[in-house]
């Protein structure tokens, strides 16, 4: 039985379920739902959960389980010559493949369950038979292969029987005890709602779980990168040059200068614009105005970053060099190419602008009318209202959107690809072309490169930098927002 | 200044503060406020007392032209405080609510220091002209506001900190900062505990001596404490005003006496 019709079997046991415990239940309170602990509906579900969670949380762990066990029980039975002639993980994957094409070869009649267990290598060529129904080798099948190939066939079949077996066997378990338990006295809603409690639990730990994940496959890279490289240099490096052939210079200081040079560029278009729009919508604009603008405004959030590159490619870049560039309209010459960090920073900012804008606007609505009337009632005026009071009152939540917008400037890629260059450079011009971090990330771990070089590795060490940096920007974000947020009530 | 003399208000009653002539307030389509004429007092304390919704708060925020701020809101009439129409187009609403404070019905400190509270309409009003100045108007309004002792050695601490019944009294003497000639107070007490109340109160009588001031009240007992005189607003219209003791022993109207008896509202 395959995982789908598994899983239809437990639906319509569960259905089938629901229907039972309701009916016993009722049946229990001769009829008068008034009697019961709980609604009627609430033994049904009991009977469900009773019998889905059991079940599903078997075929999960089977799932993880089954193909492990599988694993170390075939790769057993293949030589040690065969594995120090080629390695284990491939020997394996040529297993894999031959039980698969076996399994194919079955279902499409071509050859016959009895056959595709006993075929020999010496008696077929295994090779043309499985070419013909389409599955392709790679190389001549050993007679070890086939045989492994034949072992993982029969076992995971034996696998995949019991596994149906133990999951059914658990729901009809669960359904049994849960109709047992039910009468009009059960208390079928608190077990539902634990239950419930529980999906939620995991719902949130699955996020957690996610980010320690990724937190941990960055850490086990960079410490293999600075086994290969000094740390010292990585991070007081002042040269930027990673060669393939060896002999790289990996300094982060240039790239995080132009991190940072962009990013406050970019802020610096964002806040101003940004919060002046918020203060406007949220004071001044009337609600015709707002119902429209403030939904304009977000759809600056909507576009995706590749457009606003080449925003920054094709517009702002050719602008500024018309500008500051050699036989611009200024006459200066301190732009030597349409690529530098001041169009990536201003096209950023255009970028954040929403961002700044729509927090501080919720932010800025947040502050209670008590407020405004009370400034208002002393005699001042609307701007002094907004600049003395509301500001003020605003401030850490405006403080946490400027935070939280500038670990988004810290890890954007595809505006400093398209609008920086690709020069890794220390420069205060910010008419000069720069790169930063998250663009060499990509630069570094695309293309045909050897995963165990320390030019590919010093990605994760890269990545993991930015990490710590953004990280601990959102924490001091959240922590400034927290502090203040009972400032007023 | 307005100098036609209203010989008619003359003859029976003192120069009144405030006086108010079929004014109408309007929110969009509803008829908040209908034909309210009222003079009041100096350097007295006026109650409005009345059921929930009769308008006796939206009257109230029409004397410092407070309604401004909602979008719908429409005022039609005239009211003269020291008869001058604060409606004229050449009154700046900003400088008349620095004439009539105004005391809300929750305590609204800004979350600032005390001081800062206190200094808030001074600084606007470039009331100070020196540091001196202006720790000297803190302290008085304090002293005004009887909480000068409660909080003289924590001043830069947030007003935000206090309990109830101080962060009221704190908006009083914010609001007495600015010398405004009246006051306005809409429910002052109704989120203080007894005590608080009771304080608050005391504050109101002592105030009488210096501003004049018109107070919204849900409670009876408090109008009787502390006003001069009254007005019963039912439905949006003044149904009977006058001495405080008149209103509450012998009201002339069947509605008035119905509702100090608690037979409705």
């Amino acid at each position: 039985m395959s995982l789908p019709y598994i899983l239809i079997a437990l639906l319509v046991l569960a259905a089938a379920g629901y229907i039972v415990g309701r009916g016993k239940a009722l049946s229990s309170a001769g009829g008068d739902s008034r009697e019961l602990h709980s609604l009627p509906g609430y033994y049904g579900w009991n009977v469900v959960v009773s019998i889905l969670v059991p079940a599903l949380l078997l075929l999960i762990a089977w799932l993880i389980i089954q193909p492990i066990v599988l694993d170390s029980q075939v790769s057993s039975k293949i030589s040690e010559e065969t594995i120090a002639a080629s390695s284990l993980d491939l020997v394996m994957s040529d297993v894999v493949r031959v039980a698969e094409g076996l399994d194919l070869a079955v279902s499409k009649g071509a050859m016959s369950a009895d056959t595709a267990s006993s075929i020999r290598i010496e008696l077929t060529d295994v090779r043309s038979r499985l070419g013909e129904i389409g599955v392709a080798l790679g190389s001549e099948v050993t007679a070890e292969t086939l045989r492994a190939a034949q072992t993982y066939r029969s076992i995971s079949g034996t696998g995949l029987l019991l596994r149906s077996i133990v999951v059914l066997a658990a729901g009809l378990i669960g359904f049994a005890v849960a109709v047992l338990r039910t009468n009009k006295d059960f208390r079928a809603r608190n077990v539902v709602e634990t239950v419930v409690r529980y999906i939620l639990i995991a719902a949130a730990s699955i996020a957690i779980l996610t980010t320690v994940g990724i937190v941990l496959s960055l850490i086990f890279n960079t410490v293999e990168f600075f086994r290969l490289y000094p740390a010292a240099d990585f991070f007081f490096g002042l040269t930027w040059s990673p060669s393939f052939g060896g002999g790289s210079e990996l300094g982060i200081v240039p790239l995080i200068w132009a991190t940072m040079y962009i990013s406050l560029i970019a802020l610096a278009v964002a806040v101003p614009i940004g919060l002046f729009a918020a203060i406007y919508l949220s004071e001044y604009a009337t609600p015709h105005v707002r119902a429209v603008a403030k939904p304009l405004l977000e759809i600056l959030a909507g576009i995706p970053t590749i457009v606003y590159g080449l925003f920054a490619l094709l517009t702002v870049g050719p602008l500024l060099m018309n500008l500051f560039g050699s036989g611009g309209a200024l006459g200066v010459s301190w732009m030597s190419g349409a690529s530098s960090v001041f169009t990536a920073g201003a096209v950023m900012g255009i970028m954040l602008i929403p961002f700044v804008s729509s927090l501080s606007d919720d932010i800025i609505n947040a502050v209670p009318q008590a407020m405004r009337d009370g400034s208002l009632g002393l005699g001042a005026t609307h701007s002094e209202t907004v600049k003395q009071v509301i500001l003020p009152a605003a401030l850490p939540g405006i403080v946490g959107a400027i935070l939280l917008a500038a670990s988004r400037a810290i890890g954007e890629t595809m505006i400093v690809v398209l609008g920086a260059g690709a020069a890794a450079r220390l420069s205060m011009n910010p008419l000069e072309a720069m790169t930063t971090v998250t663009a060499k990330i990509v630069s570094q771990l695309t293309g045909d490169n050897d995963f165990a070089s320390p030019e590919a590795l010093v990605a994760f060490a890269l990545g993991m930098t930015l990490f710590v940096v953004t990280l601990g920007l959102n924490i001091f974000a959240l922590y400034i927002v927290r502090k203040y947020r009972e400032q007023y009530d | 200044m307005n100098e036609m003399p209203n010989f008619e208000q003359a003859k029976t009653m003192t120069e009144s503060k405030i006086s108010a002539k079929k004014v109408q307030v309007y929110y969009g389509d509803t008829h908040a406020i209908k034909d309210v004429d009222i003079e009041i007092q100096p350097r007295s304390v006026t109650a409005f007392i009345g059921p929930s919704g009769c308008g006796k708060s939206t009257f109230l925020r029409t004397l410092n032209r407070m309604n401004d701020t909602i979008d719908i809101c429409r005022v039609e009439g005239s009211i003269k405080i020291d008869g001058e129409n604060i409606y004229d187009p050449k009154v700046d609403p900003v400088q008349l609510r620095a004439k009539v404070g105004m005391v809300f019905q929750k305590p609204n400190p800004f979350p600032k220091s005390i001081y800062d509270n206190i200094a808030y309409g001074p600084r606007i009003h470039g009331l100070a002209r020196s540091k001196s100045e202006l720790d000297e108007i803190v302290a008085s309004s304090l002293q005004k506001a009887g909480l000068w002792e409660e909080v003289k050695n924590r001043l830069d601490e947030p007003g935000t900190g206090m309990s109830g019944g101080q962060q009221q009294r704190l908006c009083i003497a914010r609001a007495i900062a600015v010398s405004p000639e009246v006051i306005l107070m809409d429910e002052p007490c109704s989120a203080l505990d007894p005590i608080a109340t009771a304080k608050v109160e005391e504050l109101i009588d002592e105030l009488r001596e210096n501003f004049t001031i018109v107070i919204v009240t849900h409670s009876m007992q408090q109008a009787a404490r502390v006003s001069q005189r009254t007005a019963f607003f039912h439905l949006g219209i003044l149904v009977e005003e006058g001495l405080t003791q008149d209103i509450f022993t012998n009201p002339k109207d069947k509605r008035t006496q119905d509702y100090i008896t608690g037979r409705f509202g």
